[in-house]
């Protein structure tokens, strides 16, 4: 029983990673409905500005807490403003085109960044020193929930909370939901929306660096690929939750992060019931994707999304 | 010089923005830190340069991107070349050049422009997914895939000659698409995206993890290269040949792209892209439809990925990943949805264009990540825009027919 | 773009044909690059171009090769099997009279045959598939690392005999060198019949974590695991290992055996095992080359640097010792000349693979890999 148990804490604390990339994501995309492909490359950057920052500050004595804070903010500061230097080079000036040429333009994008970082710093996999401490009440089940597990957790929720009041209460987050229902009407309206969009993609971006700092100190090392896994795991979690829904993001990315280890949960239960199947771990990300398969054909709109209501 | 002080200010925002990642260098382990201050000169020169290049531009184009691009010379040199008298010359010209060309390039170039024209062939599949009937697949490399194992598998069990799995190769693609369209039609727009790019993951996980089957990651070496009647050539020759069996299938693709549009299947195609309800209400079999599309999508793929594995002799899931089905997409987009001349000047400037980067070695791949950008900003709506066939009615008799 | 950008963009573009043109005109001995680059692999192509280019340093700053200097031409293939053969017909067609690469043993495959029609003989560093040599397809293919089957029985017998270990999980990466490794590992596993198999499962690289299947291995109640891969996975798992207080003894290849574990993983990694080539930490030759790259390029060498090197020491020795460029007269020079390189002292043997370049297995003690066998 408790390897179920430390089965589903484990798929919980993954899927928390997954939701962390995927509320930006998904925030993204509710305003202006572009899959924004470079959101995992932001993801990356904001990895690799933790990392200077750590590097930096490595030899100046401050607790580790200390410089892991200055890290996330550095990391937000710069990944918001390469978000909104993203957004107006290449996507404003596509905002009245079909929907597709910003997908592309995102594309173009993600291979361009990745190769930047690949000049600018290594393309060898580097160390990333752990930021996160060692919680000391943590230590009777460090073996089930690490710090960085914890602190990933509820920063990804504190992130999803955050976001949903944002959106819900502020005038910033009127504004936002407006220019998402309708553009035109909202600039009727008198709000700015350029400017709603690029906060847009200044929130999305810094939410990104959020998590690139917190999981690359998570994992160790990092290198300049790690945004196109991340990236494409975010999208179907978000996808899956229903895009553009803030709770569906969070959502999806736990039933993702659970649902991947299928597989082996399986296989144990087959065990322990006496039957020898056995589902190898090999084919976890085709379970995952069948999954979202079966699920968008009986939800087609996402676990939380709403349905597209058609209009004749 | 207000210009002149607007870039100074967009070089050292660019210059802040990119300092840590450009300029800092550090080593966590050994605790060492580089500073290279050079590379912030390069940005802020660079930048500087590439800001006032593109105000430049924009002041030639009237200030917005696409406004000026109505009528550039190269929508003009089109419509001249698409109506005029010289579209006969033109397309002769093009095809005895095209048939020729195997005589003056090396080796090499022949290899790339047989890989440029498999690529048309699948950018013209893909086109009558996303361009014609506008559903977003980011799964394709999948049917790709499947052409290509379905040769390989062959070939290496039975020994099948390459000329029997061609058609083999774009019906199992075929009955793949099927299988795919059936359960997930009902879905729109990014579902439908994310759901195609799941099954191509899901048929390259499976090539890849199951190795009794498809040999796994180490791939199938050694697949006969096409025979002439029985006769078999060498590499040097091969890849010429190769050549010409693209481009034959290039034009047999192109040709029944052009039978296609024209068709029943694909102005109901074209119509259920704009308003499926008012299809719906007109009675096309809405799922008919869309069925077929994605099956000829597919069977195109499949008839390519045999000559890919013809062309490669060895194939193994690494060509048929999620990048590989982006750049299919990129071409269909960049090309003009829906336009096939598009589509494969689409094709051949995105395979020739990093070939032809290869002397900037490391920098290639950022060029043509930049390169992409670009050519989106300047042509968003693709290098051709499609035309749609204009039907007029000639005389007012009862039995009047379209076209 | 407008016509003024274009005209000076292909004026930019002439000129540098140009100056190629011109570099190249001058007689030289052009040794090929080939590998991945960029994308994903940049990382484990990268390092051989460095390796390539110091020893063509080296030898020029000596007075050149043949009385003419060595070139290097760099082609990057992504580990593509289509860029693979472009990249081959490229070099190719730029007259290289030998290349170094490819990195992956796929991009290999599907270049070797090109290589094989033009007498242009292929020295990888990294690429380990047991076929490439084993099958006798490729009398062109030399390498100068030794090749999965090998690694895979050292590490197996390693574990059963030394170890004493019975109920062994084997995982892998689930690309073509882990898996090839692991699968080897396994077979002479269940040949000997002193030890069973509990799990073989491969893992996707580039999650953050590998959590889950350590849960696997400890509800199958394996007492040791098997990895067939590279540093960034083997490192999360020993980490993960090390956080759920499972004390088992890890055995890997040598694309774990290297300095970035250790960086990596830290303290974590202490007393893990890896196989690698005999050792050539210490050795002279390549210690000089870790010392020249610090100061051509300011950081340490990155994955297959050792082998890189040793196959462009290789490939200079032997077109010196065969006195020309001819394919013929290399190759039997590579086979029957031994040659001081940095990985040790090597030659080839008829199948390509490298006599010299045996297996150890290697410990992680007090943060240092050790050998132990």
């Amino acid at each position: 029983m408790e390897f179920y148990l430390e089965m589903l804490i484990a798929g919980l604390i993954r899927g928390a990673i997954y939701s962390l990339i995927a509320l930006g994501y998904t925030m993204v995309y509710g305003i202006i409905e572009l899959i924004n492909f470079a959101h995992g490359e932001i993801y990356m950057i904001g990895a690799f500005t933790g990392l200077v920052v750590a590097g930096l500050l490595g030899a100046s004595g401050l607790p580790t807490l200390g410089i892991l804070v200055i890290a996330l903010v550095a990391g937000m500061v710069f990944c918001a403003g390469y978000g909104v230097t993203m957004e107006k080079v290449a996507y404003k000036p596509l905002r009245k085109a079909s929907r597709l040429s910003p997908l592309i333009s995102a594309i173009g994008m993600s291979i361009f960044l990745q190769n930047y970082v690949l000049l600018a710093q290594t393309s060898d996999f580097v160390p990333f020193p752990r930021l996160i401490p060692e919680f000391k009440f943590l230590e009777p089940i460090s073996h089930l929930l690490g710090s960085s597990d914890l602190v990933i957790l509820v920063v990804s929720s504190l992130v999803m909370v955050g976001l949903t009041l944002f959106i819900r209460l502020t005038r910033l987050g009127k504004a936002m939901r407006a220019t998402a229902q309708n553009q035109k009407m909202a600039m009727l309206l008198g709000i700015d929306v350029n400017q709603v969009i690029s906060l847009t993609f200044m929130i999305g971006s810094a939410l990104a660096a959020i998590g690139g700092v917190l999981i690359a100190s998570h994992s160790g090392q990092i290198n300049f690929y790690i945004g196109f896994l991340a990236g494409l795991k975010a999208f179907t979690a978000a996808v899956l939750g229903g895009i553009g829904s803030i709770p569906g993001a969070m959502l999806g990315g736990l039933v993702l992060g659970v649902a991947e280890n299928l597989p082996i949960i399986l296989s144990a239960f087959f065990a322990d019931i006496g039957l020898n199947i056995d589902i190898p771990n090999d084919y976890k990300d085709a379970v995952a994707f069948c999954l979202l398969i079966l699920i968008l054909i009986f939800r087609p709109s996402g676990l939380l999304g709403r349905p597209a209501i058609k209009k004749v | 010089m207000r210009e002149l002080s607007r870039g100074l200010l967009a070089s050292l925002w660019m210059v802040v923005l990119t300092a840590p990642l450009l300029v800092v260098r550090v080593n966590t382990t050994d605790k060492v830190v580089t500073w290279r201050w050079g590379n912030m000169l390069w940005m802020a020169i660079g930048s500087l340069l590439l800001f006032l290049a593109w105000r430049w531009a924009m002041a030639r184009r009237g200030g917005d991107v696409q406004a000026a691009d109505q009528d550039s010379w190269f929508d003009k040199l089109l419509a001249r070349i698409g109506q005029g008298p010289l579209r006969l010359p033109v397309i002769l010209g093009l095809v005895l050049v095209a048939l020729v060309l195997p005589l003056f390039v090396s080796m090499y170039e022949m290899d790339i422009y047989a890989r440029a024209l498999i690529y048309v062939g699948l950018g013209l599949g893909l086109n009558i997914v996303v361009g014609m009937a506008g559903l977003l697949n980011l799964g394709y490399a999948a049917f790709f895939a499947v052409g290509s194992y379905t040769y390989a598998l062959l070939n290496h069990h039975y020994a099948l000659d390459f000329w029997l799995a061609l058609p083999l190769g774009g019906l199992f693609a075929a009955l793949f698409g099927v299988i795919l369209a059936l359960p997930v039609l009902r879905l729109r727009g990014d579902y439908l995206a994310i759901v195609t790019l799941g099954f191509g993951e899901i048929v390259r996980l499976v090539l890849q993890n199951w190795d009794s089957f498809s040999f796994g990651p180490s791939g199938i070496a050694n697949i006969a290269r096409p025979t002439l009647f029985g006769r078999e050539f060498g590499v040097q020759d091969s890849a010429i040949f190769i050549y010409y069996i693209a481009l034959a299938l290039v034009a047999v693709v192109i040709f029944v792209t052009k039978r296609f549009q024209d068709s029943r299947v694909g102005r109901a195609l074209l119509a259920l892209r704009e308003d499926e309800i008012a299809c719906e209400a007109m009675g096309i079999d809405k799922t008919g439809v869309k069925v077929m599309a994605f099956a000829l999508g597919a069977s195109f793929a499949g008839v390519f990925g045999v000559v890919f594995a013809a062309k490669q002799a060895f194939i193994n899931p690494d060509s048929f990943t999620f990048i590989e089905s982006a750049m299919i997409l990129s071409i269909v987009v960049l090309g003009g949805m829906g336009s096939i001349v598009g589509v494969a000047i689409a094709a051949i400037i995105l395979q020739l264009m990093p070939e032809y980067f290869r002397f900037m070695a490391d920098y290639r791949m950022l060029i043509f990540g930049a390169a992409l950008v670009l050519m989106m900003l300047f042509r968003p709506e693709g290098l051709v825009r499609a035309k749609r066939e204009h039907y007029t009615v000639k005389d007012l008799s009862p039995q009047t027919e379209d076209k | 773009m407008s016509k003024a950008l274009w005209k000076s963009l292909c004026l930019a573009v002439v000129i540098c044909l140009a100056a190629a043109g011109l570099a190249s005109a001058q007689e030289t001995i052009k040794i090929g690059v080939a590998g991945a680059h960029t994308g994903d692999l940049a990382n484990y192509g990268l390092p051989t171009i460095k390796a390539a280019e110091l020893v063509a340093k080296s030898v020029n700053d000596a007075g050149g090769l043949l009385g003419k200097k060595v070139e290097i031409v760099a082609q990057d293939d992504q580990c593509n099997p289509a860029q693979a053969t472009s990249a081959a017909n490229k070099l190719i067609s730029d007259h290289v009279v030998v290349v170094i690469g490819h990195i992956c043993s796929g991009a290999t495959k599907a270049a070797l045959p090109i290589y094989k029609s033009a007498n242009i003989p292929v020295m990888s560093p990294s690429a380990t598939a047991t076929t490439l040599t084993q099958s006798g397809d490729y009398p062109n293919f030399f390498r100068t690392i030794s090749y999965d089957a090998i690694q895979g029985k050292v590490s197996a017998e390693f574990a059963m005999d030394k170890l004493g270990l019975k109920k062994l999980a084997v995982i892998h990466d689930k690309g073509e060198y882990g898996k090839g490794y692991a699968e080897f590992a396994k077979a002479t596993i269940e040949k000997s019949g002193k030890a069973k198999v509990v799990l073989f499962e491969g893992i996707t690289p580039g999650e953050p974590d590998y959590e889950t299947i350590l849960l696997k291995v400890k509800q199958v109640g394996a007492d040791g695991i098997i990895f067939g891969g590279y540093h960034p996975e083997a490192s999360k798992l020993v980490m993960g290992m090390v956080k759920r207080k499972m004390k088992l003894p890890f055995i890997s290849d040598d694309g774990v055996n290297g300095e970035d574990i250790l960086k990596i993983a830290g303290a974590d990694a202490e007393g893990i095992y890896a196989s690698g080539p005999e050792d050539y930490s210490n050795n002279p030759i390549y210690k000089a080359a870790v010392e020249a790259h610090k100061k051509a390029y300011g950081s340490e060498p990155g994955m297959f640097f050792g082998q890189a090197y040793a196959a462009a020491q290789a490939y200079t020795n032997a077109i010196a010792k065969a006195g020309s460029t001819d394919y013929a007269a290399v190759t039997k020079a590579l086979r029957d000349n031994l040659v001081e390189t940095s990985v040790g002292k090597i030659k080839f043997d008829d199948k390509g693979d490298a006599i010299g370049v045996g297996f150890s297995i290697y410990q992680v003690q007090k943060g240092k890999w050790t050998m132990v066998k």
